[in-house]
């Protein structure tokens, strides 16, 4: 462990603790197995990317991460970390303006009134949305209402003092639908918010590059059922460039390994 | 472990990011479109229904002049017109209007109650909808004059007997418009509810009932469609005292043989129709695009 003041006893070393968790969807003949005793520990303040073809389980972990299903196996362990969630869609609520939809999740989070609204100007301004406040979603383009989510998933872990320490991200391919140009500043602006909130992440894509852009550390799933297949550190230097060779040549290993594995599916 | 990698403290916030961002948020967000004046877009939505207006009594005319009927019994829009202009001019006639609007102001609001509070219980649980959604569809697909009889029976001929068919038609559109509103509130923003901690009357408050007020506002629509004409159907069957209603109205000259009349009341009745018809459409369009649900 390299945090080693921060790491008292070996259960609380890890953010997030996965032992043997299997899910599987239905019972009898008909079960799916989504996940097969997937174990992983996430470090905190580590950026760990899930990546895998489709039916990999990737949703599914991070939903069993969330407390918003149980796993049938195993045990999930996140200790007294907050958990935010961030999918693929904004999923911002259309008849609120970008600071009310951060402010309800600032009274869920049982923000006292006369703060939510300061509290969620800072969230706006970190996410470079300061001037977008009054807008409703509907006007904003793809990447800002996804900044706007992020800015929303931030405010539902930020600690009585307005801290973030102990925040476990947890993002379900959130760039996916974005551009290339977009995505590459997000890129960007999520290492940074990353780094200065030190919060950890566990973020699921199926984009191999991002992954290794992005990521301390790549774990790689295995599709029906998903299993952790193999893991690869990243230890280029930060920030990274999506198209620097470095990146490039890991990302090239790890899509080699990618197919094989879903070559099997098509033996 | 690799954790530590990259993670040294580096000047904070790289403006060329900064600006980057703000670059390519303007020019997603694009240029605002220019805004037509007031009196072009007045223009705009007005000539379609004055022409839809003069073709339809050319449409009229042309009847009147092929000889169908004599004209003593199908008057063209020349005779009919200021025979509604007259009745226009009469305080009886606003009179009559306003009894019938009454009606329909006092049905349509216990309706509204009615179709909400029924709606708001049946859409608590899936099976609840199950099991009265399909009877719900069953009353608003019902031609509501079949009510007329049992109504008649049950408050003789009088003000109840209107109000009752009239909410019994209207009712079930509202509280199907809520029913369905709540069924189809999007799982991806119930997803993002559950993530944020919406449970029970918080999940109500600030989810599914924002969320389904544009079809909630669609149902009124509708209800008030069916109690517009439950309400005609009403004043034309159970007439009692000398009360002077619009439909009163309409049957007096059907009476009397003065098709004139008959077609200027109808020209009210068609008029009112279309002119609250437009503020709900109105209200539904203002909505679906404050959300964003379509383009303005």
């Amino acid at each position: 462990m390299t945090q080693a003041d921060t790491a008292a006893p070996s259960r609380t070393a890890a953010a997030v603790r996965l032992s043997g968790v299997s899910k599987a969807f239905g019972s009898g003949a008909g079960a799916l197995l989504a996940l097969d005793q997937v174990s992983l520990d996430v470090a905190p303040g580590e950026f760990v990317c899930l990546l895998g073809a489709s039916g990999c389980g990737k949703s599914t972990l991070l939903n069993l991460v969330a407390d918003l299903d149980k796993p049938s196996a195993g045990s999930v362990d996140i200790g007294n970390a907050r958990v935010a969630l961030m999918f693929q869609e904004p999923a911002l609520f259309p008849w609120l303006n970008v600071t009310s939809n951060i402010e309800l999740a600032l009274k869920m989070r049982g923000v006292p009134r006369d703060e939510r609204r300061a509290r969620a100007a800072e969230l706006l301004e970190s996410v470079h949305l300061g001037g977008f406040a009054k807008k409703r979603p509907h006007q904003l383009s793809g990447g800002m209402r996804q900044r706007v989510a992020l800015a929303r998933a931030l405010a539902l872990t930020v600690d009585d003092s307005g801290g973030q320490r102990g925040t476990v991200l947890l993002m379900d391919e959130p760039f996916g639908a974005l551009d290339a140009m977009t995505r590459d500043l997000l890129h960007d602006e999520i290492e940074r918010i990353w780094r200065e909130r030190e919060l950890t992440v566990l973020f699921v894509t199926h984009n191999v590059r991002e992954a290794v852009r992005l990521g301390d550390r790549v774990v790689l799933l295995s599709s029906r059922p998903g299993r952790v297949i193999e893991e690869f550190p990243v230890t280029m230097d930060r920030p990274r460039r999506i198209d620097a060779p470095d990146v490039s040549a890991l990302a090239a290993t790890i899509t080699d390994r990618l197919r094989e594995e879903v070559g099997r599916h098509g033996a | 472990m690799a954790l530590d990698v990259g993670k040294k403290d580096q000047p904070e916030i790289d403006p060329a990011l900064r600006e980057q961002l703000a670059g390519l948020d303007a020019l997603e967000l694009g240029g605002a479109t220019a805004k037509a004046g007031p009196a072009r877009r007045v223009w705009s939505a007005l000539w379609p229904i004055v022409t839809a207006v003069a073709i339809s009594l050319l449409a009229w005319q042309a009847v009147v002049w092929s000889g169908w009927k004599e004209t003593y019994v199908l008057p063209g829009p020349g005779d009919t017109l200021p025979e509604f202009w007259d009745q226009m001019t009469k305080g009886s006639f606003w009179e009559a209007v306003a009894l019938t609007l009454r009606r329909a102001v006092v049905g349509f609001a216990l309706s509204i109650v009615i179709g909400t509070v029924v709606g708001g219980l049946v859409s608590q649980s899936r099976i609840l909808r199950r099991a009265f959604g399909s009877l719900i569809t069953g009353l608003q697909t019902m031609p509501s004059i079949a009510w007329f009889p049992l109504s008649i029976l049950l408050f003789k001929l009088s003000e109840g007997a209107i109000l009752f068919v009239v909410v019994l038609g209207a009712a079930p559109s509202i509280a199907n418009g809520l029913i369905a509103g709540v069924d189809y509130t999007p799982t991806i923003l119930l997803r993002a509810g559950k993530v944020m901690g919406l449970r029970g009357v918080n999940l109500y408050r600030h989810l599914v009932l924002p969320a389904s007020l544009p079809t909630f506002v669609a149902g009124l629509k509708q209800g008030w469609a069916f109690a517009w004409r439950s309400l005609m159907a009403g004043e034309l069957l159970v007439v009692f005292g000398d009360t002077t209603s619009l439909g009163v109205l309409l049957s007096q000259a059907r009476e009397l043989a003065d098709t004139p009349a008959v077609i200027s009341y109808m020209i009210v009745i068609l008029i009112v129709g279309i002119i609250i018809d437009q503020l709900f459409g109105f209200a539904d369009r203002a909505l679906r695009r404050r959300w964003g649900l379509e383009r303005g």
